[in-house]
């Protein structure tokens, strides 16, 4: 059943012609384009499809088109504003933090929304924020560091 | 110009019609300049690169050198986060003395690059990339001796010998003002140049790009989600498709009712060969009516699980082939004092790439386009080709990036899967496999029993060492270690038995993760009851080697490893391999929850000679991913099945490591740049099973002999110890 549904989509007022229960993730790479948004497992365990909805991490897998009605919703597209790379896409950038990159616009959201919460996460801090999130090709160390130093660029601090 | 559009632009140059052209032809449309294809024929220096190169037309790669300047290598490797998008730029920039800045790269096209086995194995950069450099050099001759025509005057008439080029422009030495730019030298032309010569490669002291570390350069389109995946391809009137999947690996299909599919809108049945398939326009309908579909099946029972495989494997490994001996094992057994006999078992495990295996494919006329997630675009072309029927040139490969491959996309069925589907439609067909077919298709790491019976003499040196090996490949199965008896055996099933109930493949490192968690577990059981230091005892049979010693040394000087008696106490385990040509060692520091059995791995050190080191800041990367990676088949991967029926679905029971296993990961990189190039994206891989078995016997004293060493099997160590 096709309905309209309004949303906020990285900062853009969208109405979508669309069946609410249609997957999240799906209707993101599929009706809309933004490819960014992965899929890896599609029951919640990996968190490749992470977004942000309202400044909150969520998995695109999980929820339905419905689910967005009304909220603001962030992906990997929404990032960079004016032009200018988000701190943590430019600390992933600087600390060689990707390798095949499949995860990565995931790892960023994902570590977007934890510095939205904590901006001074403690190393421990970030590994429990970002536990869920996997990466195959291991590049968890120079994840670490990525958003401990986009921490300190998004509070005011030293520019990357 | 960034550098995605450069390649954009530059393959819609002869996206025209790209089909109605040779290779020739292909390359006079891109408009000019030097066309340097090559074909070294050394085969010393290019192994298996040649001989492929022989075979499909006397060509290992070309590359370009435009007139406006840019350089651009076309080559058949691919991306999968190893890095060669950075590295093959860098050997290329340097061997060519252009600025790195100005050369693009084409990737895994088959179409516009040459023949290419594929990616993996560790060849890109030891094999192919030393063959590139190669042509890169010649090439460097070639323009040499146009510039100096060009250059020289009546009075004056130069060699090449007279001139010096810096970031693509030709000078004399003695005077930079005469100069001319490679643009230049090529303007106008069209030059098609095959180079077969002997290769005169820089040495160490001549690398200006070489050896000094660069970031990734694809980094940029990862982090805004701009680099394309096979998924990512979007095309007027694409499909999404679901297959019809078997319980079990190997069962038949009886019968089947897709009425409850068709009964949804828009959705079509398709059958292809033995597939049937759903397709709809979008996915999450497609999802829903494989969900109707019914069909009943005739299962395959082969009796075996994850628990009784190990007997299983050694029952069946009849056929023996020797891999190396050496002396007489019973002259060893007379001379030994004490004797050890030891059984280890290491399971089936997954790749489990974050990408599932996806292709998108679409039939223009005769013409067959894919994109797929994979790392070997032209055995993959002759897969689909075959399949389908028509003739390779009809099939088109094209992918860039790939979600992780770790060998488990060396083979495609997607690919063939969904160009089937695409010629049996006429429409473009997109699929992505569920990351319950991504474990039930892949070809797992095969499951292995090994065993050993060696002997300590009464100075505590090895006297004899049998190595029996069941259904494990072969790579690190011979020991490095002096041993004067000594007896390597590979023990297969005959080819009229099915031995694994899962296809079976290369798995990061392949094999040697098994071999070497073995015969390094098996060294420190013997340095332990020889009463030796683990790494003293490693040194004592290795005098003669002096690239391995020097391999531990630095390691354990950058660990702060002091002797001890195992076990120590302490948490510290060692294990060394060789790798894709690659000498490796992994020194580790663990704790052992001795209550839950769980086990943090606090550090790693990674200590490897590899030749060449192209971009230290990539190895090392490399070497860091290895440790993490390791740690999953070290700790819990394991697939579990019953019959040809895999348990194992989704990350839920499929434990790969997470962040909070990190340990603190230092590499130390012997410098030998002067070397040839080995392997870098394997190696550091093999040792980590073995250094943190090592390691918990130093902790605890309970030694392990089955991967992954979970939990349970460390409780239940620690009971016996
Ligand atoms: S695809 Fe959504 S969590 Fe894995
Ligand atoms: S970079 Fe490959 S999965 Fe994370």
């Amino acid at each position: 059943m096709i309905e309209t549904i309004q949303l906020e989509l990285n900062g853009t007022p969208t109405k979508l012609e669309i069946d609410p229960s249609t997957i999240l993730m799906w209707a993101l790479r599929n009706e809309l384009g933004l490819t960014g948004t992965k899929f890896g497992c599609g029951l919640g365990f990996c968190g490749s499809c992470t977004i942000l909805l309202d400044d909150e991490p969520v998995r695109s897998c999980m929820l339905a088109v419905s689910d967005a009605a009304g909220k603001k919703l962030t992906t990997i597209e929404g990032l960079a504003k004016n032009g200018e790379l988000h701190p943590v896409q430019k600390a992933f950038i600087k600390n060689d933090a990707q390798q095949c990159g499949y995860c990565t616009p995931g790892m960023i959201l994902n570590a977007v929304g934890l510095l939205l919460k904590n901006p001074e996460p403690s190393r421990k801090e970030v590994i429990e924020g970002m536990e869920e999130n996997l990466c195959r090709c291991g590049t968890y160390g120079r994840i670490i560091e990525s958003i401990q130093m986009a921490g300190i660029e998004m509070k005011g601090g030293v520019k990357i | 110009m960034k550098r995605e559009d450069r390649i954009t632009e530059l393959l819609s140059k002869d996206m025209n019609n790209p089909w109605e052209m040779d290779r020739r032809d292909f390359m006079r449309k891109l408009g000019g300049g030097l066309i340097i294809a090559f074909a070294v024929s050394d085969m010393t220096l290019l192994g298996s690169c040649a001989a492929e190169a022989d075979e499909k037309g006397g060509v290992n790669a070309y590359l370009k050198i435009g007139q406006d300047g840019r350089v651009t290598l076309f080559t058949g490797k691919i991306e999968m986060g190893q890095g060669p998008i950075t590295s093959l730029p860098m050997m290329l920039a340097d061997e060519l003395d252009v600025n790195l800045e100005s050369v693009d790269i084409i990737m895994g096209d088959t179409l516009l690059c040459p023949y290419d086995q594929g990616t993996y194995g560790s060849l890109s950069t030891r094999k192919y990339g030393q063959a590139m450099r190669a042509a890169a050099a010649e090439a460097k001759a070639i323009l040499l001796k146009m510039a100096a025509a060009e250059l020289s005057t009546n009075n004056s008439q130069l060699v090449p010998e007279q001139l010096q080029v810096i970031d693509g422009i030709v000078s004399l030495k003695t005077d930079n003002t005469r100069n001319i730019s490679y643009a230049d030298l090529t303007q106008g032309k069209e030059i098609l140049e095959t180079v077969t010569g002997k290769p005169s490669m820089k040495k160490a002291s001549e690398m200006k790009v070489m050896g000094n570390s660069r970031l990734h350069v694809d980094a940029e389109l990862k982090v805004t989600g701009q680099a394309k995946y096979s998924g990512d391809m979007k095309l007027p009137g694409m499909m999404f498709a679901r297959i019809v999947r078997p319980p079990s690996l190997g069962a038949k299909m009886l019968s089947i009712d897709t009425s409850g599919a068709e009964a949804i809108e828009g959705v079509e049945i398709v059958e292809a060969g033995d597939m049937v398939a759903v397709i709809h326009e979008s996915r999450d309908i497609a999802d829903v009516a494989i969900s109707k579909v019914k069909a009943e099946w005739e299962e395959e029972t082969m009796e075996v699980d994850d628990k009784n495989i190990f007997d299983h494997l050694v029952k069946n490994g009849t056929e023996v082939r020797e891999l190396k001996t050496k002396g007489s094992l019973d002259k060893g057994k007379e001379n030994s004092t004490q004797n050890f006999s030891q059984e280890y078992h290491d399971p089936y495990i997954a790749h489990a790439p974050i990408e599932n295996h996806t292709a998108t494919a679409v039939f223009e006329g005769e013409k067959l386009k894919i994109w797929a997630s994979c790392q070997t675009p032209y055995p993959t072309q002759e897969d689909v080709a075959e399949a389908l029927g028509i003739s390779k040139e009809n099939v088109r490969m094209m992918q860039i990036f790939t979600g992780g491959g770790f060998g488990g996309k060396i083979y495609n069925p997607q690919a063939t899967e969904v160009a089937l589907l695409a010629q049996k439609t006429k429409k473009p067909i997109q699929l992505t496999w569920t990351r319950e077919e991504e474990f039930m298709f892949d070809r797992l790491r095969p499951a292995a029993t090994i065993i050993i019976e060696s002997g300590l003499d009464a100075d505590g040196k090895i006297a004899m060492w049998d190595y029996q090996l069941y259904a494990g490949g072969r790579r690190g199965a011979t020991t490095f270690y002096d041993i004067p008896n000594q007896l390597t055996n590979q023990n297969n099933a005959p080819r009229n038995v099915t031995l694994h109930p899962f296809h079976t493949g290369a798995w990061r490192g392949p094999s040697n993760n098994t071999n070497t968690f073995a015969r390094e577990s098996h060294m420190e059981l013997m340095a332990a009851a020889a009463g030796k230091d683990a790494l003293q005892f490693r040194l004592d049979h290795l005098e003669k080697d002096e690239k391995m010693t020097k391999v531990l040394k630095a390691g354990a000087e950058k660990f702060g490893w002091t002797p001890a008696k195992g076990p120590s106490g302490r948490g510290y385990g060692i294990a060394c391999g060789i790798d894709a040509g690659t000498y490796v060692a992994v020194f580790v520091e663990i704790d052992v929850d001795k209550a839950s059995g769980h086990v943090q791995v606090r550090r790693a050190v990674v200590s490897q000679n590899m030749g060449l080191v192209v971009n230290p800041q990539g190895v090392i990367i490399q070497a860091e991913g290895c440790v993490i990676m390791g740690l999953g088949y070290t700790l819990t991967e394991e697939i579990e099945f019953e019959n040809r029926k895999m348990l194992t679905r989704n990350f839920d029971t499929y434990e790969i490591p997470k962040f909070s296993w990190t340990p603190q990961i230092e590499v130390v990189l012997i410098d030998a740049q002067d070397d040839p190039p080995q392997g870098g994206g394997e190696p550091a891989i093999i040792c980590m099973g073995g250094a943190v078995a090592n390691a918990i016997f130093d902790a605890t004293g309970a030694r392990l002999y089955q991967q992954p060493l979970t939990p349970a099997r460390i409780l239940e160590a620690l009971a016996k110890a």
